[in-house]
């Protein structure tokens, strides 16, 4: 049994696993329109490959990547293209976003799809394609592109695989359930990905409060015998266990450079989601068009883990889940502590959704408002980055960019335990993401100014040159002339000038009379 | 449907500042029960007139400053700093000396500043120390503990208040004193020749540092504050007092445990320099900040004027707290040495 490593910092919330029932995946079924957002990752937007009135097939494109850190998007059903418009979108600004949407046509029909049946034949850069044609994008929350994340350091040799079902975000089961429901698709992939990183060393780290799908975990990877450098650890719950520089830490005592990556250590980390999207593109040649999502929340009578297609409108699984409203009706992306807030409920699902919570009021109560910082410091005793949370929020309001950068405010991973436990129900996350905001700002600016007085003085030198050389051409001609005026033995420029007129003014008129 | 957007995190956990106010106030009962028994009332009515006069600033301060005033008198923080101050006073105080210090420390120590949080200096130790200065006879007539002398009852208590010719306070050297002027008799024989001398500090007084020690101690173990500070200011006042021994010779300082059980060491460690608005931040820090508090309460109890060092020595290091933290900032997760 490898070593457990403790984290600094950390908390204790209700858990509220047990509300969504993990263990059981329920059919969301097929909504009436399906919407797809061009941007369910993080970097460029897809751009559409299907015009409106197209008709598609299950796991058509519809919306191909651009450039590296992109990723696809396919059609989760057979129907029709009705529209390609600006929709509302999970994103915490509440802003609209490009949209393909796609009327159902009730038949389910699929394009055939083809897959490898033993990718150890296969060039890895040749499944890293076919995974960039799965249009599949990391499930557990940031949504960074699967593809890009695996080759994301050339030239830097990854020893381990980690497979983070830590999902210590209170409420959320999705995982859980995947892992309880279908360990061996989690291990399939992981193995994929571990063949195409390179690495040796294949680590699945489970919280202690998922004994179930430890156990199917465990099972899994035992059944599948690939040798001693598989393993399954446990570790205590603890939020946030499952960031994954936390996870990275717990399970391997490395921490990862402030501002690199986890393959800087040797590492690269994967969600199980992810790992069963990489095994259905390689090994069933599916694209992601669907996901388990969690319903949860005490305004919900039917809570539990959905199968769902990406681009289900929200107000659909509501339904299904036989939403209550409450007056002042809070629902939540994600989990409580690192979720956001949504503005409408006809936001579609997409790859990153793992949770939709509606909490009552007195579940997640309004916030009071903020009384005074003193300093108790219990949130550097919550910080799991080490950071002193305190400080940060004075420079924060000081507007100290300096200081907080001094005090590492990047190094922030908002995950909001701090808040959690501030006695005086400040919202410092919200100050550091505002703070970050500033600085990123203020960065562009100074580069912005940079760029101009660079042009400036590159015009400036040019003007300058320029000038020189016309001078120096002047002198030149100058110095010719005098040179040539020089070499005409003495005689007088202007009289031989005369003569040389007058010599042909006879000519001509010589000529004249001849004619 | 209109949906309710604030951003992450959603959830709170259970502690409020107003908890955590309240809970530093209970655990100030057994140091204020130890008081009462071995110098009577006096102390109890310091806080509770001292209390009233503390709210009704508050309330006046926050009407001024156009605020609501209530959220601010329900943190119940200017009730931890006008006990924290009353406790220090000596019993049977006059109402004018409460006044004043309970008026320096909420006003000066606190709202010039910006209220709570903002404040540079311990609030208490403020109003402590301009007390300190202006009034020394007042503040040094401690009355004698039980057992030396008659205890009064509430209503002299009471009058002596208002009249401070009601209650004639006998008052006596206390320990401390005696320690630091003796020059001719070795410890062993100062601790026997003297009444004022109990089993390990003075009589009384090593009780009313085990009363508050064990509130202290359950304040650590409710997490209100970490160990740092309170660790390092006894160990570094342990460490003077065993290198200042001198075996108990009549120069000698008194021993480690003499100064532990003495005067304001432990209402000190474990309630004054464990404010956290006027401390050091860090872990390290509060060491540091800790550690040289406990080097000067030694250095001033044994070659200062007056024998009140933890105020002092609360107060010089508030000066130094916002520069102890820039010096000790924590190793942020991914910046130190890589880890094999």
């Amino acid at each position: 049994m490898k070593f457990i490593h403790n984290i600094h910092g950390g908390i204790h919330p209700p858990e509220e696993k047990a509300l969504s029932r993990p263990g059981t995946v329920l059919d969301a079924g097929l909504p009436n329109t399906l919407i797809l957002p061009l941007s369910q990752h993080i970097g460029a937007p897809a751009e559409p490959v299907v015009a409106v009135g197209d008709t598609v097939l299950g796991g058509q494109l519809v919306a191909q990547a651009t450039g590296n850190v992109s990723a696809g998007v396919h059609a989760p059903t057979s129907g029709t293209i009705t529209d390609i418009l600006m929709h509302a979108v999970p994103h915490p600004s509440g802003l609209d976003n490009h949209c393909i949407v796609i009327t159902p046509d009730g038949q389910d029909r699929w394009q055939t799809l083809v897959g490898i049946s033993d990718f150890r034949e296969i060039e890895p850069s040749a499944l890293v394609d076919s995974i960039h044609a799965a249009g599949i994008a990391g499930l557990g929350g940031a949504g960074f592109p699967t593809a890009t994340k695996v080759l994301a350091r050339a030239g830097i040799a990854i020893d381990t695989l980690l497979i983070n079902g830590t999902e210590c975000e209170p409420y959320i089961t999705a995982d859980d359930t995947l892992m309880q429901t279908n360990a061996r698709a989690v291990v399939e992939g992981a193995e994929i990905l571990a063949y195409i990183v390179g690495a040796q060393t294949i680590l699945y780290g489970v919280e202690d409060n998922k004994p179930a799908a430890l156990n199917a975990m465990q099972q899994a990877v035992t059944a599948l015998g690939n040798g001693e450098h598989r393993e399954v650890l446990t570790f205590p719950t603890k939020y946030p266990s499952g960031g994954e520089k936390q996870l990275i830490e717990i399970l391997t005592g490395k921490q990862v450079p402030s501002g690199g990556l986890p393959a800087d250590v040797g590492i690269v980390c994967q969600n199980p989601g992810t790992a069963v999207a990489v095994r259905d593109a390689i090994i069933d040649g599916k694209p992601l068009t669907d996901r388990i999502v969690t319903l949860t929340g005490r305004a919900l009578s039917q809570p539990g883990n959905y199968r769902v297609r990406l681009g289900t409108p929200v107000s659909h699984l509501l339904e299904q889940a036989n939403f209550n409203p409450g007056k002042k009706q809070r629902l939540i992306h994600g989990g409580p502590m690192m979720g956001f807030a949504l503005a409408s409920t006809s936001v579609p699902i997409i790859k990153t959704t793992n949770c939709i919570l509606a909490p009552t009021a007195e579940e997640l109560p309004e916030p009071p408002p903020a009384q005074a910082c003193i300093r108790c410091g219990l949130c550097a005793e919550a910080c799991p980055a080490s950071l002193l949370p305190q400080q940060l929020y004075w420079y924060a309001r000081a507007k100290d960019q300096e200081q907080l950068e001094k005090h590492h405010i990047f190094d922030c991973i908002e995950c909001g335990a701090c808040s959690w436990v501030c006695p005086s129900h400040i919202p410092l996350v919200q100050y550091y993401r505002a703070a970050k905001a500033n600085i990123h700002e203020t960065r562009q600016e100074r580069q912005r100014s940079d760029r101009s007085k660079a042009r400036f003085e590159a015009r400036q030198a040019r003007v300058e040159r320029e000038a020189a050389e016309r001078e120096a051409k002047r002198a030149a001609r100058k110095a010719a002339a005098q040179q040539k005026a020089a070499t005409a033995d003495g005689e007088d420029p202007v009289q031989a000038a005369i003569a040389r007129a007058k010599a042909k003014k006879a000519q001509a008129t010589l000529n004249g009379e001849s004619d | 449907m209109a949906l309710l957007r604030i951003t992450s995190p959603h959830g709170h956990g259970p502690l409020t500042t107003s908890a955590i106010m309240q809970q530093v106030l209970l655990a100030t009962l057994p140091g204020i029960a130890t008081l009462t028994w071995f110098f009577g009332p006096g102390t109890l009515i310091n806080i509770l007139f001292g209390g009233a006069i503390a709210l009704a600033l508050e309330y006046a301060v926050m009407r001024i400053r156009a605020r609501d005033p209530r959220p601010y008198l329900q943190d119940f923080s200017v009730l931890v700093t006008s006990t924290l101050l009353c406790i220090a006073l000596p019993p049977y105080s006059p109402w004018w000396l409460i006044t004043v210090g309970v008026m320096s420390s909420v006003l000066l120590g606190k709202h010039v500043f910006g209220g709570l949080g903002y404040n540079p200096f311990n609030p208490a130790m403020v109003g402590y120390v301009v007390l300190l200065i202006s009034f020394p006879l007042q503040m040094s007539s401690w009355a004698p503990p039980r057992g030396l002398a008659d205890v009064p009852g509430f209503s002299d208590a009471l009058q002596a208040l208002f009249n401070a010719q009601a209650y004639d306070a006998v008052t006596m050297a206390t320990p401390l004193d005696l320690m630091r002027q003796n020059t001719g008799l070795l410890v062993e024989d100062l601790y026997q020749q003297k009444s004022q001398f109990g089993i390990w500090a003075g009589v009384g007084w090593e009780w009313v540092n085990l009363s508050f020690l064990a509130g202290g101690l359950w304040l650590l173990y409710r997490r209100i504050f970490t160990w740092h500070a309170p660790v390092a200011m006894l160990l570094a006042l342990g460490l003077c007092a065993g290198v200042g021994f001198d075996g108990g010779s009549s120069n000698s300082g008194g021993s480690p445990l003499f100064h532990w059980l003495s005067g304001a060491t432990m209402f000190g460690a474990f309630f004054i320099i464990t404010d956290p608005v006027s401390s050091a931040v860090s872990n390290k820090g509060r060491l540091i900040f800790g550690a040289l508090i406990g080097m000067l309460v030694y250095l001033i109890r044994v070659l200062g004027n007056y024998p009140d060092a933890v105020a002092f020595a609360v107060l010089i290091l508030n000066f130094a707290a916002p520069f102890i933290d820039q010096y000790t900032q924590p190793t942020t997760y991914g910046h130190g040495q890589p880890r094999e």
